[in-house]
């Protein structure tokens, strides 16, 4: 597997944790009534601090499940894993990442600014410091001025926005998001995809995302990690860099056409384009 | 206004007149053979129009017509003394305090029922069942004991009384509880887990506030079963105060005009609490922004 470094941040992160995410081998069987399911089968990744990762892959190919047990939501039959240096359990304690949600996870009954101030509560930060966090991450996603309005009120988009600033509210270094912009129509995914971009330029955050739309990812990512069902695998890693100054045009350009292609090739030489899987 | 007219006036209007002819009309039958009967032994003629008049002005009429009920009423609300023992406010408050009593022991034993389920396994295997049981035990056999044997060990007065509408009304409330603390989605869930949060932060701040409805819906029926608990449990002492006092003693002399009036302020007191518990869930909802 290949290991780039592409965007090398000095001091951002301790020594140890240079390797955001460090899966080595990892193996994760789920138990049903049907019997066993290979959810996961020998996953080796590593991903970088400043990195923006893309898993893609049909349904089934387990790239939710390779998330949920970077975040310590599911647990691995075998194999290790790190992230930060530590184990997920650790990781998840030390409250190290922001988990966005297919659907926006908002609670209904806190408004636009409550949800935002959730993480913030349970973490136990000062109310003063809640409302300059709540303002200055409602501002990053653009959403200054919807703070007392309850989610409801929101369309689909700005939902989602709300539940990124909600995951970026206590700064944490690693950001997790699950398919975040799946369910929202294609004009919004575009321009909720700039501004990640723009987001992610800005934070420097590391990135892990979680997609099954080959133009998203590749408009997104430094790495894309191509998975293939049945069991859930990785089939091959993408270097993919579009330079840092990407707009929406960018995805008429020979370069972009050429890694869509490839990643698309992956997924049909991982058997993702076969009937049985369909 | 025009709204509240047409959406609620209207409706809950005709329904009532409805209800009102219909009572007249069984008055008039009900009570009409024992006119009859008067009639026959005096060897006297009665024409129609006299024998539906003669049967709305009995003095203990099978069925007493729906404007003998509500002179009563006033009668034993405006004007008698609240502090006479033959004054309708007195028995109503009798029952209202210990409906209001157990009806609030009641709840608070039905939420703490379903935080320790929701919370345990054990609990939940082994109290559900129980919880369940204690329901099909009839009211009427179990409420003459419980005040019997709390009067043996001294404890008399509002507490017994209370404690048949808390037996009543703690469960909608464990039920429903049980079933709004588990209402949150799996993905508010794993959200509050990725925040490492303690199992009383996801109470307060997830189950809680997510099991609001759910609270509601069961408090609206528990305070209504607390207001027939509290009845009940005023029959056994021999009608000392209280609506069902007031029941018992008119069944005793064969006062119907005087237990009619008793149903209907029960009836009465059952829709203003039922409206009250209305009242503080839409207050509750609108500071929850709920959707209206």
């Amino acid at each position: 597997m290949s290991v780039v470094t592409l965007r090398p941040k000095a001091n951002s992160m301790p020594q140890a944790a240079k390797n955001v995410i460090d899966v080595k081998d990892l193996s994760l069987v789920f138990q049903t009534n049907d019997g066993a399911v290979n959810a996961l089968s020998n996953i080796d990744l590593v991903v970088n601090a400043g990195e923006f990762v893309s898993f893609i892959g049909p349904s089934g190919c387990g790239k939710t499940t390779l998330l949920r047990v970077i975040a310590d939501l599911e647990q691995p039959t075998s194999g290790s894993i790190s992230v930060n240096g530590m184990t997920p359990s650790e990781a998840r304690q030390k409250r190290a990442y922001g988990y966005v949600f297919q659907a926006a996870a908002l609670y209904p009954w806190r408004t636009i600014g409550g949800n935002v101030s959730l993480p913030l509560e349970v973490m136990g930060i000062a109310r003063e410091e809640r409302k300059d966090r709540i303002a200055r991450n409602l501002e990053l996603v653009n959403l200054t001025g919807f703070e007392k309005k309850f989610p409801w009120q929101l369309s689909g988009g700005m939902q989602q926005r709300a539940s990124i600033a909600r995951a970026l509210s206590f700064d944490p270094h690693l950001l997790l998001m699950d398919e975040p912009f799946g369910a929202l129509d294609e004009i919004v995914r575009d321009h909720l995809n700039e501004e990640l971009l723009k987001l992610w330029a800005k934070t420097q955050k590391t990135v892990v995302f979680v997609t099954h739309s080959i133009p998203e990812a590749v408009f997104l990512s430094t790495k894309i990690v191509v998975m293939s069902p049945r069991p859930g695998r990785i089939h091959e890693v993408i270097d993919c860099n579009l330079g840092s100054e990407r707009t929406l045009d960018i995805r008429e350009s020979p370069k972009f056409l050429e890694i869509a292609h490839r990643v698309r090739e992956g997924l049909r030489h991982g058997h993702s384009y076969d009937e049985a899987h369909l | 206004m025009r709204k509240v007219l047409y959406d609620r006036v209207i409706p809950v209007g005709t329904v009532l007149l409805a209800i009102i002819a219909l009572w007249y009309a069984f008055a008039v039958i009900l009570n009409a053979p024992f006119e009859r009967d008067q009639a026959a032994r005096a060897n006297a003629e009665i024409s129609t129009s006299q024998l539906i008049a003669n049967t709305m002005r009995q003095e203990r009429p099978v069925l007493p017509a729906p404007h003998q009920v509500a002179a009563e009423i006033r009668k034993t609300v405006f004007e008698i003394s609240p502090t006479s023992k033959r004054s309708l406010v007195y028995h109503g408050w009798v029952t209202l305090s210990s409906t209001l009593l157990g009806f609030g022991l009641g709840t608070l034993l039905g939420i703490l029922l379903a935080v320790a389920i929701v919370h345990s396994r054990t609990l939940d295997k082994s109290l559900m069942p129980w919880i369940i049981t204690s329901q099909t035990v009839p009211i009427l056999a179990i409420a003459p004991m419980i005040i019997v044997v709390l009067n043996a060990v001294n404890i008399t007065g509002l507490l017994p009384k209370a404690m048949i509408s808390t037996y009543l009304s703690f469960f909608p409330v464990a039920v429903g509880m049980v079933k709004g603390l588990r209402s949150p989605e799996i993905m508010h869930l794993d959200l509050m887990r990725t925040y490492n949060a303690s199992k009383a932060q996801v109470f307060w701040k997830l189950r809680w506030p997510a099991s609001m409805p759910y609270l509601f819906t069961s408090m609206k029926i528990a305070v209504a079963i607390s207001l027939v608990g509290a009845i009940v449990g005023e029959l056994p002492t021999g009608a000392v105060a209280g609506i069902g006092a007031r029941l018992l003693a008119g069944s005793y002399y064969g006062q119907t005009v005087q237990i009619w009036a008793a149903l209907i302020a029960a009836a009465l007191m059952a829709a203003i609490l039922v409206s009250l518990i209305g009242v503080i869930a839409t207050f509750v909802n609108r500071r929850m922004g709920v959707r209206t």
